[in-house]
């Protein structure tokens, strides 16, 4: 079989695994979004917590659980990381600086689980499993926790309640994360990947050298780290190590996994709204932006694009994996920047300038096609209300979308919330351009440096975790300016989103009128992708040419 | 919960409460359960699938080893197949990739360095050296190069083991992996497994 054909079917497959997913899911998450049965199992977690699993709870106090259970989470993290020399199965490291266990809490409790660490050199077996596992899971359901509440929004009506964050919470982890990463981590142990507690231990090798092979609990981790779209690798090499993503059947397998809830949300949105045609507008919007930045990003690096690297190799195979290849490593990247994901099978900084630049904008474009997991969906239906709101300014009328007016109060939440993130990259990336130390941490030098910069930044906001890996990170100044962009990208814009939440479900629904615009035809379609796209053109064009830009130009 | 205590201080002693209950079902249970029935059902995938040689684990087939001579910058060994470059020199506790830029000075040079190399050490023109050759891999363990460059290496290593070229073609050929499933990711030959072979040949 030919290169080309192999790797339509590669993607092909894909898609036809996702379009499978998409209703049993999504209605299987709305479900557990909506019911008022609780599990046996459920109701046992409330009570060792001392929670009323009953409770309805207003948009505020949803809010001060989420931001009290990240802060708790990210000072246990903190200490576990410190002390890890004191624990078991430590494998003889000792306890993380303070600098960087700020970055790798703040890091791991965001979902973003950027790495300032090298994992095989670093973290202990139990810190790795028992400390920054538990926020792969916990901390990608509080995305699926908040966008509930948005959905909630639109679908109640005169009411102050949104949901109950300890319940939707319990639910996600107990229903849906662990029982598909139980089933995954199996399969991804029977095609080859690791799982055991093993410490270093050396071999001769065949050539009478010595090689120091480090085991652990990886499928496991893996299993959660692409579902939860975390991202943060067992190894250094993320999931180029073999032991990580050991042949071209885990590597599609665990695109699938980042892709899947990610996809399968606007299914449990339409659900929810009852109006299956809104899931199927916003899905097509997601779908048209991934495929649109695979094939960017693919063709880009089949043909070597304005690399002079690539064309004198004969090939952009610098960085990635023999067992995937191009296909296998663009598609990898594409999803792993359009998710919050971040975990990585090739190393963008080596791609060529169109591709690494792809994978830049595509964290820019606030990481909704389709995003991370709830993340990605109250993302893109914050665009969508602006979207509306952009077409109710064109024609002179009251915004409204699925019943609920778009005033003042709704649209200054969402303004709050697309500004939140670019101010942070813009102003994150021009300090650290402006310090002589800072700037010495670039590994290459020009607009390819200035890439670098520019990536760790939006990757840190958007909260994606991948990096231009070349930069050396591991700073006070950029453990700090990082941790700090971390969370003020994850928790400034969830409290818009809950705030908007609580305002949507405050209001009176307004009947459909011939006035109405509708939502979810293909011109909607058209006008959300416009509205992505220029949003954030605007912003960040000026930064994109200083970069990717004029190195595909040199 | 005490109903005396401050309200914020509840709602941080429950999330305190919350996070303790999951770090013992999604910490410690699932990573437990996991091994558990990754060790008794799948022992050698779950253990890394190693290789032996004359009854020793000399390594993982998924894991590239050096195959240089002994002795610092001695060179790689000519009666091997080489593996791909390595920005950690197959060091797995060190994995990574160079992370050099597309159009790197740096990055440049070394490729054409090592194209020269090897072209050099196989005796091929240059040419005949492919891109996987010449390019560092994203883990720097890479067990994997490609069919063609294998092949480009069989006069080589036949050459220096006084075997016949043919013998040695055909033992690449019975290596050669193609797609999984038949069109994911790429054909491959994975140099530990073709080594171990090799030493077995003589």
């Amino acid at each position: 079989m030919n290169d080309t054909l192999a790797g339509w079917l590669q993607v092909l497959a894909l898609i036809a695994v996702l379009a499978a997913s998409y209703r049993p899911l999504g209605d299987y998450l709305a479900h557990l979004l909506t019911t008022g049965k609780h599990l046996r199992a459920e109701r046992f977690v409330y009570r060792l917590a001392g929670v009323d699993g009953d409770a309805d709870q207003k948009w505020s106090v949803y809010l001060r659980g989420v931001l009290a259970f990240s802060a708790v989470s990210v000072v246990f993290l903190y200490g576990f990381l410190r002390l890890q020399h004191h624990l078991m199965l430590s494998l003889g490291f000792p306890g993380i600086g303070p600098g960087q266990s700020f970055n790798t809490a703040a890091s791991f409790v965001t979902n973003t689980n950027w790495q300032s660490y090298s994992g095989e050199s670093a973290m202990g077996h139990l810190v790795q499993m028992s400390g920054l596992a538990v926020q792969n899971f916990v901390s990608a359901a509080v995305g699926i926790a908040v966008v509930a509440t948005l959905i909630r929004g639109f679908t109640r009506n005169r009411t102050d309640r949104v949901g109950n964050f300890w319940v939707d919470l319990t639910r996600v982890v107990w229903r849906l994360l662990l029982p598909l990463c139980v089933v995954f981590a199996i399969v991804f142990v029977a095609s080859g990947m690791v799982e055991n507690f093993h410490a270093v231990h050396t071999v001769t090798t065949i050539a009478g050298q010595h090689q120091g092979i480090t085991g652990g609990p990886v499928a496991s981790q893996e299993a959660v780290k692409e579902l939860g779209t975390n991202g943060g690798g067992f190894y250094n090499a993320n999931s180029a190590h073999p032991f990580e993503n050991p042949n071209p059947f885990t590597n599609l397998v665990e695109i699938y996994l980042m892709l899947v809830i990610g996809f399968s949300l606007p299914r449990t949105f339409g659900a929810m709204v009852g109006d299956h045609r809104q899931g199927y507008a916003i899905v097509a919007v997601m779908g048209l932006i991934w495929a649109a930045s695979v094939a960017l990003i693919t063709v880009n690096e089949l043909h070597s694009v304005s690399s002079s690297a690539g064309h004198l190799a004969g090939g952009m195979m610098e960085g990635k994996e023999q067992r995937f290849g191009i296909w296998g490593s663009a598609l990898f990247a594409a999803s792993t920047t359009l998710t919050s994901t971040g975990a990585v099978n090739s190393f963008h900084d080596s791609f060529s300038p169109g591709g690494g630049g792809m994978t830049i904008f595509n964290m820019m474009l606030g990481e909704i096609a389709p995003g991370g997991t709830g993340s990605g969906l109250y993302g893109i239906l914050i665009l969508a209300v602006v979207a509306v709101f952009v077409a109710g300014l064109m024609v002179g009328r009251t915004p409204e979308y699925l019943g609920k007016k778009l005033g003042g109060r709704e649209m200054k939440f969402a303004s709050l919330y697309i500004l939140t993130t670019p101010a942070i990259v813009l102003i994150g990336a021009g300090v650290a351009m402006s310090l002589p130390g800072e700037r010495a941490s670039m590994l290459n030098s020009g607009p390819h440096g200035f890439s670098e910069v520019l990536y760790a930044f939006t990757s840190a906001a958007n909260n994606n975790g991948s990096a231009f890996a070349g930069i050396g990170v591991n700073t006070d100044w950029y453990n700090t300016a990082l941790g700090l962009a971390m969370l003020f990208g994850r928790f400034l814009p969830m409290i818009f989103v809950l705030a908007l939440a609580g305002s949507l479900a405050h209001q009176q629904p307004v009947p459909v009128t011939a006035g109405t615009l509708p939502t979810h035809r293909p011109q909607f379609v058209g006008l959300l992708t416009g509205v992505v796209l220029i949003v954030v053109g605007l912003t960040y064009f000026p930064a994109l040419a200083l970069g990717p830009l004029a190195e595909g130009l040199h | 919960m005490p109903s005396h205590l401050p309200p914020a201080v509840r709602t941080h002693l429950t999330a305190l409460r919350m996070l303790l209950v999951f770090t013992v079902i999604t910490g410690i249970a699932y990573p437990l359960l996991v091994t558990g029935v990754a060790q008794a059902a799948f022992r050698h995938q779950a253990d890394g699938s190693p290789v032996e040689r004359g009854g020793r684990v000399v390594g993982s087939s998924l894991l590239g080893e050096d195959f240089t001579l002994p002795g610092k910058d001695a060179g790689p060994d000519p009666k091997w197949f080489q593996p791909r470059p390595s920005a950690g020199g197959y060091d797995p506790t060190a994995s990574g990739a160079s992370n050099l830029g597309p159009n790197s000075p740096v990055l440049i040079k070394a490729i054409k360095q090592r194209k020269a190399a090897v072209a050099a050490f196989d005796g091929v023109p240059e040419s005949r050296v492919p891109a996987d050759a010449v390019t560092a891999s994203g883990s720097g363990l890479d067990p994997d190069i490609s069919p063609a460059y294998a092949y480009e290496q069989v006069d080589r290593v036949a050459r220096v083991r006084h075997l016949p070229a043919a013998e040695v073609h055909r033992l690449v050929a019975g290596h050669v992996r193609s797609r999984s499933l038949g069109f994911l990711g790429e054909p491959r030959v994975d140099v530990v497994d073709l080594n171990l072979a090799l030493a077995r040949l003589g």
